[in-house]
């Protein structure tokens, strides 16, 4: 049986993880809201938006966390402009035709970059990589522990964003009601494209916090993207509060399931909840029932 | 051409021209006779998938043997038959590498190069026996891959029983030298055929040199996060920890373990997937002192050395081992054709097993196989010091003593 304080480590470390997931699957719920669909070309982007990270430390030797206001600027006007040239233009309003289209973009991406940037890991190596905070049992560095507080200051941003701007209010309506939106004078299509553009965004602040402790290659952005599909479905599709808390739980339960099951076999833990969820509340935990 | 092929072309271009502008002069005689049929070789590497760096540094020293070999002549027991590379990925996927071999031997290939994953070189391997195509294993470490008496299957490099056992005997070596102060170890390793078998033959056999194995950590593959793999081996305090795993996951486990400070005498890898002098450099902090036992060219072979040069001045990659046991395999081949007068699948299946090829700089002899396994294959034990790739073990072979234990963290 593990001890106390290594249970409590275990915690820790999936609060630290949760908050990437978090940031992932907000961007994710964010867009699903709005225009509901699922992006397949979230972890595409998300990668797309590492490499970012990585050539501008590499060629302007600029650090990851000052480079995030421009990471993440980038990665709205990239999104925005996908959805304006691409996606809204030859989805023709179909929601499907928006889904294939992701799907292409993902496989486009993908295999641009491999040609690009090659298959090769790429890592960046900052000053204070190998600073860490002692809490209790648990060492966890200083890149991890700005990564979990930079995304919850994220998450309220935006949540105040949602909450108070015009902006936020004309997003919330257009995913409540897109006709009665657009009879009332909101531009949707832009509403779509803003939306589509703060989803990404979200990806190029996640991109800043994760490369100080990752790495990047054609492939990785996948390993994240599966795991905020979940916390979505988890959380409610479409729902911040949702995709906040969905993160914390697949963030503690695959630390814990690790800690207690194995590695391998503690992946099982989040299988086991998201079965759980649908069963118990198939909209998910905090879901509107759509 | 494929604008992938096309790149690949374009990074090896100056390496093969010298070798080209040869080639001319001497091949102009040739020009009024008829041209010999090329010889069509199945290049069978993970250029996509999780692994895609692995399959195209492969591709890239398989395609400069081919390059090197047509310019200077091609086959000339053939007429100067050049060779011609039909190429085939495997995506990391067992099912995709299957379905390629098939293609390959629809495409008429003599023999086919491949495939870097143990698992999916079992597949392939099979899939080829069926055909009679003989298969030159170029990266691809399980044992089983020529135990299972096919015919068809070659590998000049060690298989991961020999590299095991080497690595315990220079581990134990090296223990010897500091004064035995590693007693206890964990094993952490990728789930799939390479790191299973590495992580079983480890747990056999590191007891038999007195060091205790606390426990055997599987991974997936992808992994996010091993932070909780660092907290425990802290909770557990081994002495090493011995890895056996993939590239990405290598640099990331071999990053959180570093960040996470945990203190230990060494960490050592068998066939370790990331420890190349690009980790080394972009990674000094956490590389360094690490050690290593894998493929290795021959240090003091003059080709070896130009070829190290010629590569790595192109800029665009770093000399890994698997450009160069793919380079190997591919000229193994071309050895076995010239003997063989053929490129006929049977004749050129006894023309390898019978091979005695001494051309590769690889520190290994003249090929002998037996049930296909070259049995001259080794590799070496190597550390990263002070920002380079030492040999570190047999201290016959070695460029600098070994540091071990590794100094603590503050």
């Amino acid at each position: 049986m593990l001890s106390f304080d290594i249970l409590l480590a275990g915690v820790i470390n999936g609060l630290a993880a949760g908050a990437i997931y978090v940031l992932v699957a907000v961007g994710l719920t964010l867009i699903y809201g709005v225009l509901h669909i699922i992006n397949f070309a979230h972890g595409s982007l998300l990668m797309l938006a590492m490499y970012g990270v990585y050539f501008l430390f590499r060629s302007a030797k600029l650090d990851p966390y000052m480079a995030l206001p421009i990471v993440m600027a980038g990665s709205f006007v990239f999104g925005y402009l996908l959805y304006r040239l691409v996606i809204g233009r030859f989805s023709h309003g179909k929601d499907e035709n928006i889904l294939l289209i992701t799907l292409g973009l993902s496989i486009i991406i993908d295999n641009a970059a491999l040609f690009l940037f090659t298959g090769d890991t790429q890592t960046i190596d900052v000053p204070y990589a190998g600073e860490i905070v002692a809490i209790g049992a648990a060492f966890l560095p200083v890149a991890k522990l700005i990564a979990f507080v930079a995304a919850l200051a994220l998450c309220a941003a935006l949540g105040l964003f949602m909450q108070r701007s015009d902006l936020g209010r004309a997003i919330r309506a257009v995913a409540k009601e897109r006709q009665g939106a657009r009879l009332v004078g909101i531009d949707v299509e832009n509403v779509f494209a803003v939306s589509y553009g703060i989803g990404i965004a979200c990806l190029g602040a996640a991109a800043c916090l994760l490369m100080p402790s990752f790495y990047v290659s054609p492939s990785s952005g996948h390993a994240f993207v599966l795991i905020a599909f979940t916390t979505v479905v988890l959380g409610g599709m479409g729902s911040f509060l949702g995709a906040l808390v969905g993160g914390f739980v697949i963030g503690i339960t695959e630390s814990l399931g690790g800690l207690l099951l194995g590695e391998q076999l503690g992946q099982i833990g989040i299988s086991l909840i998201f079965i759980l969820i649908l069963l118990v509340r198939p909209t998910g935990l905090f879901g509107g029932g759509r | 051409m494929s604008t992938e092929k096309r790149r690949l072309h374009a990074s090896r271009r100056g390496f093969v021209a010298g070798g080209t502008a040869l080639a001319g002069v001497l091949g102009m005689p040739a020009i009024g006779a008829a041209q010999a049929r090329a010889i069509k070789i199945g290049l069978l590497h993970p250029v996509t998938g999780f692994v895609a760096y692995n399959g195209a540094q492969s591709r890239l020293g398989a395609q400069l043997a081919i390059d090197e070999i047509n310019a200077a002549g091609g086959i000339k027991s053939m007429a100067g038959a050049k060779l011609e590379a039909v190429l085939g990925d495997t995506q990391a996927k067992v099912e995709i590498g299957v379905a390629e071999v098939e293609k390959m031997n629809e495409a008429g290939v003599a023999a086919i190069v491949g495939c870097f994953q143990s698992a999916i070189v079992l597949a392939t391997t099979q899939s080829a026996a069926k055909y009679g195509i003989p298969y030159v294993v170029d990266v691809g470490a399980s044992d089983l891959i020529t135990s299972r008496g096919l015919t068809n299957v070659f590998r000049l490099k060690p298989g991961f029983g020999k590299c095991v056992d080497a690595a315990v005997l220079a581990l134990d070596g090296i223990n010897g030298g500091a004064g035995k102060v590693a007693k206890s170890a964990v094993i952490v390793h990728e789930s799939s055929e390479f790191g299973t078998g590495t992580a079983k033959l480890l747990s056999e056999r590191l007891p038999k040199i007195n060091i205790d194995v606390k426990e055997v950590i599987k991974h997936d593959n992808p992994t996010r996060n091993f932070d909780n793999v660092a907290l425990r081996i802290r909770s557990l305090q081994p002495d090493i920890v011995v890895m056996s795993n993939y590239q990405n996951e290598y640099v990331l486990l071999a990053r959180t373990l570093h960040q996470q400070k945990v203190n230990l005498a060494g960490l050592f890898s068998v066939l370790g997937g990331g420890f190349n002098f690009k980790f080394v450099k972009d990674l000094p902090d956490v590389a360094e002192y690490m050690m290593d036992h894998n493929h290795w060219f021959a240090p003091t072979n003059p080709r070896a050395q130009a070829m190290k040069k010629q590569v790595e001045a192109s800029g665009t990659t770093l000399f890994t081992f698997e450009i160069y046991l793919s380079y190997n395999a591919v000229k193994l081949i071309a050895d076995a054709l010239e003997r063989a007068g053929s490129a006929d699948k049977e004749k050129l299946t006894a023309a390898l097993a019978s091979s005695t090829w001494s051309g590769h700089f690889m520190p290994y002899g003249p090929t002998k196989f037996v049930n296909g396994q070259n049995e001259g294959g080794e590799g070496a034990t190597l550390q990263a010091l002070k920002g380079e790739i030492e040999v570190v073990y047999p201290a016959q072979f070695a460029s600098a003593k070994p540091v071990f234990p590794k100094p603590k963290f503050g």
